[in-house]
């Protein structure tokens, strides 16, 4: 099925169909290579007054400005943190503690990510309150529902730029400007979508901006929250008073390099690869409705990731079709990593309305930098077969044909 | 779900077979936690779990009603929940 051991001069090419790149998405060989000296070789800790010290400061530097031109935030300060839950999780307890003299209350969208909403929960014990603002059955927030929400006593308001379930693109920027009105900072998760959608932050006037390494193609294990100068954050790591005392912790020099490189190639080529995507995801998903019945898009169709194909089946798992699917060489989600977890439905989902028979059956594939089209054929030979498959031994099969 | 006619008993109405300290985790960790211990259990077993995720009253909810296991209680004192479910199935 897969390119297998037949191209390996091209290492970047995955052994599998590989259409899982919101769960994990692979490094850059060019981001491999700037960082490899930094993990090899001679590197000074940034905060060391050697000489070392200062050529590491200087790359840390770099490549913060490398994070923040790619979000738009010129003057936007970079925390460099061990991923994109620890940014979630320093925006909202960051602002919520330094600014609760102002008062208790933030606004939060239904859909998002868990680390967002933990952190809620956490404030809540202590007795902040959190509107959960609803979002509209393609998963969309209405900047009027934001207004409404917003009170005297709001702090925060945080509203992910994309959601990676179900592939909505957010109106961020109109709701940054309702944000602007009501004068409460404004941070989006930016983890989904950045790279592949356009977010301007210091013109829009986003405050915050959550940004994982691994999903613009950089290493795991770092992530940054860009900050508006002038916005106060109360740290949540305590330690020496690196990143400005904001988040202690000697910097991890190599994924920072790395971040910024994989920032920067991001910035030059993303726009660039989007027609690409559109065009292949398009021809999946018009591939999938038409050859299988009982299957229907979650999320947008207008609003819509170029990268993000989800669907709901009727009658069978998606986790189900996932393993099958697997057995065939090709790699897909069921679009929530909490969700499978708990084996609960997915809070996504749920806030989009979906019925919770179809809930079980979500499926979900994304595509990335690599993704060849002969991955897209490869799905949709095996996915009409496999939904066959499964529906011929599920109990409930036979309602299919009745949609 | 069983509601005791007078709430001061019910501590002492239900022989507790199992106990679960989830204080200070979130979902999904309470769940998954719930799901092992309960896995753990005969038929019939009472388990007392406590948890402090203001979510967990409707996840627990939702959790016996898929599983098919029985909350027998839910009591909340300040932000804890106190959760009493007998394994059914």
């Amino acid at each position: 099925m897969g390119a297998g051991g037949s191209d390996e001069n091209i290492s970047i090419l995955s052994p599998q169909v590989y259409l899982d790149y919101g769960g994990f998405g692979p490094l850059d060989p060019r981001v491999h290579a700037v960082m490899r000296p930094y993990l090899e070789g001679w590197v000074g800790n940034p905060s060391a007054i050697h000489s070392l010290g200062a050529e590491a400061k200087e790359s840390l530097e770099a490549s913060r400005k490398k994070v923040a031109r790619l979000i738009g935030g010129l003057s936007h300060g970079v925390v460099f943190t061990s991923g994109a839950t620890e940014a979630n999780n320093l925006a909202v307890r960051g602002i919520a503690v330094r600014a609760q003299d102002r008062g208790r209350h933030l606004v939060v969208s239904a859909i998002e990510h868990i680390s967002i909403i933990n952190a809620c929960r956490d404030l809540m014990k202590h007795g902040w309150s959190v509107t959960w603002l609803a979002v509209d059955s393609e998963g969309l927030v209405d900047p009027e529902t934001l207004r409404h929400a917003i009170r005297s006593d709001t702090v925060l308001v945080s509203v992910m730029a994309a959601n990676p379930e179900i592939g909505t693109v957010e109106p961020t920027r109109a709701l940054a400007a309702v944000c602007r009105e009501r004068q409460v900072p404004f941070h989006v998760d930016g983890v989904g979508g950045i790279g592949r959608i356009q977010l301007d932050a210091e013109a829009w006037g986003v405050d915050l901006v959550t940004l994982s390494g691994n999903d613009l193609y950089g290493p795991p294990g770092v992530g940054a929250l860009c900050v508006r100068p002038g916005l106060k954050l109360v740290p949540q790591i305590l330690g020496g008073g690196q990143e400005d005392g904001v988040r202690s912790g000697a910097e991890n020099l190599p994924a920072i390099v790395g971040m910024g490189v994989a920032a920067e190639i991001m910035r030059r080529e993303g726009a660039g690869e989007i027609q690409h995507f559109i065009q292949l995801r398009d021809r999946l998903l018009r591939g999938l409705l038409e050859r299988v019945q009982g299957v229907r898009l979650t999320g947008s169709s207008q609003h819509r990731l170029p990268h993000h194909v989800s669907v709901c089946l009727r009658d069978i798992k998606g986790e189900s079709v996932v393993l099958d699917l697997d057995l065939h060489g090709i790699v897909a989600s069921t679009g929530s990593a909490c969700a499978s977890k708990t084996r609960e439905p997915s809070h996504v989902l749920r806030a989009i309305g979906c019925l919770s028979e179809e809930i079980e059956g979500s499926v979900c594939f994304t595509l990335g930098r690599w993704t060849r089209s002969s991955e897209i054929d490869a799905v949709l030979e095996v996915f009409p077969r496999t939904v066959e498959r499964l529906r011929a031994i599920s109990p409930s099969g036979s309602k299919a044909s009745s949609l | 779900m069983t509601v005791s006619a007078d709430p001061d008993s019910e501590p002492q109405a239900v022989a507790i077979d199992r106990y679960l300290d989830c204080l200070g985790l979130f979902c999904p960790i309470p769940i998954v936690k719930t799901r092992e211990a309960v896995k753990q259990m005969a038929v019939g077993e009472v388990l007392e779990m406590l948890s402090d995720d203001p979510a967990s009253e409707a996840d627990m909810k939702s959790w016996v009603q898929r599983t098919g296991n029985e909350l027998l209680d839910v009591s909340k004192a300040g932000v804890k929940y106190r959760f009493l479910i007998r394994k059914v199935r």
